[in-house]
């Protein structure tokens, strides 16, 4: 049960002593069809379903355009923050010792553990108009809350954790060597890092912009409460979602779907493929 | 450059890691730092290029102080053990990088730097690489990167920490010869850390012999083998034998038989005998030698090691014969060493 | 590789070194940076939800939390957790086994598979499976005849929460087996052990670490999913309604003592978390996959 007849010169597995290898394959593979594998063909095969024609109009219509550009435009500006703050993040926990670096350390796992709903009506309270942020912010002019920039709040507090846990590790690897070489060539602290350091972080960066990217476009419990929903100006593609389904309008709600998972496994591609061709080159 | 090191102490965390060393190198001259580790080797090396700071004493380059300069000041070309290539950087990027640091002032021209580069790659014999990154060249190919790397900045002294110390052995001597060439046809003043004696032998003009954060001898290849000044140098550079003996009236006995070396010099008392096992005549007749039963015998490469017990067995010394020498065959072997050292018991 | 005899002096090196650091003034700066950025961005909001939840003291948060449809909605949120991870648990284990122990065609396809509900967005998490069992779906007249209810009732939000926290234990364990390699089982099978005493004197020893660590990570997700429960649940009060979607509820009702009661349930059951987590890197870190943090 447990082995393929072995064919000459191809074989299923390796053979190998350890027994269990027909139950578990064949539980986890059962068990990955059933809750994945066939509930997303099923959104696959009812987009297919809905005919070319059908599936344009959605796509083009004005509110599903706007609600992909308010999702993708504001993840991306939320991972680019990230990168920035989340590399000094990473750097300043890495490389400086100071008390309650542990706890901090910590804490920037918390978008993590933290149910979005939770973060997103802190959010929300912390950047209204009379919260304590937006009260300082109102001033000046800067609204936060119920406009688009509450949803880069958001997405900013989302996607955090991801840059900094990739981009920590590999300040961490960064061999001590290669900065005192550096330094003996001449380099000042500032060419140092920007000659020498960020190219070689710069694969962990994208990465982290990727996966806090991601994360960002499919979003939805800490932005809903943020950002208003108001259509065209800041209502997200997942809410978009969820308003169709309560319409019963199911063919558009998995017109988006569709839209959006194209999209994302496009994207993670795309860095997927700049990440080997980096790795080929630098070994 | 001369460089002189005056009475550098280095603690980390009040750990000493050198306490009191002062060594003068003479430019173009090519010195081998050589001890265990944990001698403080590479911590000599790297207070010189001004990696570290020392606690106390003072670094000259020439007559310029140079404890206060800062590293990138210094000019010292640094060749690191695990070479510390700029792994995104290609070859010619690698080796130019000190150049396009530099302040515009003084930065040479784009072409001059690539110019440079490929000079320096004729000159490590790896023309035709520029374009490479470092995973694609071999540890040998990327010492030798490393070192025309350090070699571009034009450095006052060149600095390298176990050179060879992460290649296997048959690459190992094919560079280091290399290394004498390229030093011999540049004249850098060079200095090299390393824990493997051969390679200091061989390569250096003096050997610094370092053990526990002090200079223990200073000395030609020749010095240090021939003539090592410490119990240390005697256990750390070339095969020794040692054992323990008593110094009176200018003589030096085993138990309660003199054996025929003359101390003049030494206070009477508890010493220790060093010599080499080959450096040894063997004698017929015993009235002033060393004796012993052969407990074992060993054939090493060229020679056979006989292990001998001294006074009852509670002493083992090591010589060395000529492969199918009759006393090898004998149950009883008298010799006296030729080359030898009495160093008094340490009061401990 | 390199003699290990040469690095010992490197122990001094750590900290020491003039060349790998910054002037005092650029350290002060990056570090008020960083500080400042977590403050706002993390810190506040956790600190204004307990702030919100006893704004109008004690009484007030027992109250809320002592509420009949908040106390069902912990109830639900708890079960919804009893039952998906334990489901996920098991299946870990065994993809894990699968896939480390075992060298067969098509691995990394698999492994790729295994994370593929990370990429995907919660709402169309719940999404699928409201094409799968909803009203206008192939399965859904079957179902209706049958009188089976998914949709809009905790079998729903199960498979929900089933599908976002799927990954969370396998992708702890896979790497950390494949570290471990297969020489202890196959120790263990030598000296006569069957298949199943191998697990669980030897194999699961080895991970419970790692396990305890997935599960953790497993749970707080379970507990806290919003978005695809959101879309399966069906908001009924008191009945399908979780912890975070109570909080939704309250806050929409303009009841701000109340959801940030229940959210500061949810938050301390996040810091609980991030303190477990925190405790099991620091002793058992060499015993946990490098995967740390997702």
């Amino acid at each position: 049960m447990t082995s393929a007849p072995a064919k000459a010169g191809w074989r299923f597995r390796q053979p190998s002593v350890i027994p269990g290898f027909g139950l578990t394959l064949g539980f986890s593979l059962a068990y990955l069809t059933l809750i994945i594998l066939i509930p997303l063909s099923g959104l696959v095969w009812r987009s297919a379903s809905l005919g070319w024609t059908d599936f344009w109009a959605i796509a083009t219509d004005r509110r599903t355009v706007k609600a992909l550009e308010i999702s993708f435009g504001t993840a991306f500006i939320a991972a680019a923050v990230n990168v920035v703050f989340g590399t000094i993040v990473a750097w300043v926990l890495v490389r400086y010792r100071f008390p309650g670096r542990r706890v901090i350390d910590a804490m920037v796992d918390l978008p993590f553990a933290l149910p979005t709903a939770v973060a997103g009506i802190a959010l929300t309270t912390l950047y209204s108009p009379k919260g304590w942020m937006g009260s300082l912010l109102a001033p000046l002019g800067i609204k936060v809350a119920y406009t688009p920039l509450g949803i880069v709040i958001a997405l900013i507090f989302i996607g955090l954790p991801f840059v900094v846990r990739t981009v920590q590790p590999i300040i961490e690897e960064i061999d001590k060597e290669v900065e005192e070489a550096a330094a003996t060539l001449g380099a000042n602290r500032f060419q140092t890092i920007f000659l020498v350091l960020f190219p070689g972080l710069a694969p962990a960066v994208i990465t982290g912009f990727a996966l806090a990217f991601a994360r960002g476009v499919g979003e939805y419990g800490s932005v809903i409460f943020i950002a208003g929903n108001l259509p065209y100006i800041s209502e997200i593609a997942p809410l978009l979602i969820v308003i169709r389904l309560e319409e019963y309008d199911y063919a558009a709600a998995t017109a988006i779907a569709t839209i959006m998972l194209a999209l994302s496994f496009l994207m993670l591609l795309v860095i997927n493929l700049i990440q080997s061709r980096t790795r080929k080159r630098y070994g | 450059m001369e460089v002189r090191v005056s009475n550098v102490r280095k603690e980390f965390d009040r750990f000493p890691a050198l306490r009191d060393v002062s060594l003068d190198i003479r430019s173009g001259e090519l010195i081998a730092l050589l001890g265990p580790s944990g001698s403080g080797k590479t911590t000599l090396l790297r207070l010189i290029a001004g990696l570290e700071r020392p606690t106390r004493g003072t670094i000259f380059f020439g007559d310029e102080d140079a404890s206060n300069r800062t590293i990138q000041e210094r000019n010292v070309g640094f060749v690191f053990q695990h070479y510390a290539l700029f792994r995104h950087m290609t070859v010619a990027d690698n080796i130019g990088f000190g150049l396009k640091v530099r302040p515009s002032a003084k930065r040479p021209t784009k072409a001059e730097i690539r110019r440079r580069a490929s000079e320096l790659l004729d000159l490590v014999q790896l023309s035709g690489l520029e374009k490479r990154y470092p995973a694609q060249l071999s540890g040998g190919q990327r010492q030798r990167v490393a070192l025309a790397r350090a070699m571009a900045i034009e450095p006052r002294v060149l600095l390298l920490d176990e050179p060879f110390g992460a290649l296997d052995a048959q690459v190992r001597r094919e560079l280091r010869r290399w290394l004498r060439e390229i030093h011999d046809a540049t004249g850098h003043t060079t200095i090299f850390v390393t824990h493997d004696q051969e390679e200091a032998l061989e390569l250096a003009d003096r050997v610094v012999v370092m053990s526990q954060g002090r200079i223990e001898q200073i000395g030609t290849a020749d010095e240090v083998y021939d003539t090592p000044n410490s119990p240390f140098v005697y256990g750390f550079i070339g095969e020794s034998s040692s054992l323990p003996v008593k110094v009176e009236d200018g003589q030096v006995w085993i138990s309660d038989r003199p054996i025929g070396l003359a101390a003049p010099d030494l206070p009477d008392g508890e010493a220790t005998l060093y010599f080499r096992p080959h450096d040894i005549e063997l004698l017929d007749e015993c009235n002033g030698c060393i004796a012993g039963t052969v407990a074992a015998s060993r054939r090493v490469a060229g020679t056979r090691r006989v292990e001998l017990e001294i006074g009852g067995g509670r002493e083992r010394v090591e010589i060395e014969l000529p492969v199918g020498h009759p006393a090898a065959q004998k149950s009883r072997v008298a010799f006296r060493p030729k080359r030898w050292k009495v160093f008094p018991k340490m009061a401990e | 590789m390199a003699d290990p005899e040469l690095y010992p002096a490197d122990a001094h090196h750590e900290h020491a070194s003039l060349a790998v650091t910054e002037r005092p003034l650029a350290r002060a700066g990056l570090m008020f940076v960083a500080f400042a950025f977590l403050a706002v961005f993390l810190l506040l909001p956790l600190v204004v939800v307990f702030e919100q939840a006893f704004s109008r003291g004690i009484g007030a948060f027992v109250e809320a939390i002592n509420e009949h449809d908040t106390i069902a909605a912990i109830k639900l949120t708890l079960l919804v957790a009893v039952i998906s991870v334990p489901l996920n648990l098991v299946f870990g284990v065994a993809a894990a086994w699968a896939i480390a122990k075992f060298e067969f065609k098509g691995k990394a396809f698999l492994t790729t598979l295994i994370d593929l509900p990370f990429s995907v967005s919660p709402v169309i998490s719940g999404l699928v499976y409201v094409l799968l069992f909803g009203a206008s779906s192939l399965l859904g007249p079957w179902l209706k005849m049958h009188g089976i209810v998914i949709l809009f009732a905790v079998p729903g939000i199960v498979l929900a929460t089933v599908f976002v926290t799927f990954p969370f234990v396998a992708r702890e364990l896979i790497p950390l087996m494949q570290e471990q390699g297969t020489g202890d089982e196959e120790a263990a099978l030598s000296l006569g052990a069957n298949g199943w005493q191998t697990f669980w004197h030897v194999t699961l020893p080895n991970i419970k670490w790692g396990l305890l660590y997935g599960v953790l990570l497993c749970n707080a997700r379970a507990m806290g999913e919003f978005g695809a429960v959101s879309v399966v649940s069906g908001h009924i009060r008191g009945m399908t309604n979780t912890m975070p979607l109570h909080v939704e509820i309250l806050y929409n009702e303009y009841n701000a003592v109340g959801a940030f009661a229940v959210a500061s349930v949810l938050a301390g059951l996040a810091l609980v978390t991030l303190v477990l987590k925190t405790l099991l890197e620091l002793r058992y870190g060499a015993e946990i996959a490098a995967t740390r943090g997702h």
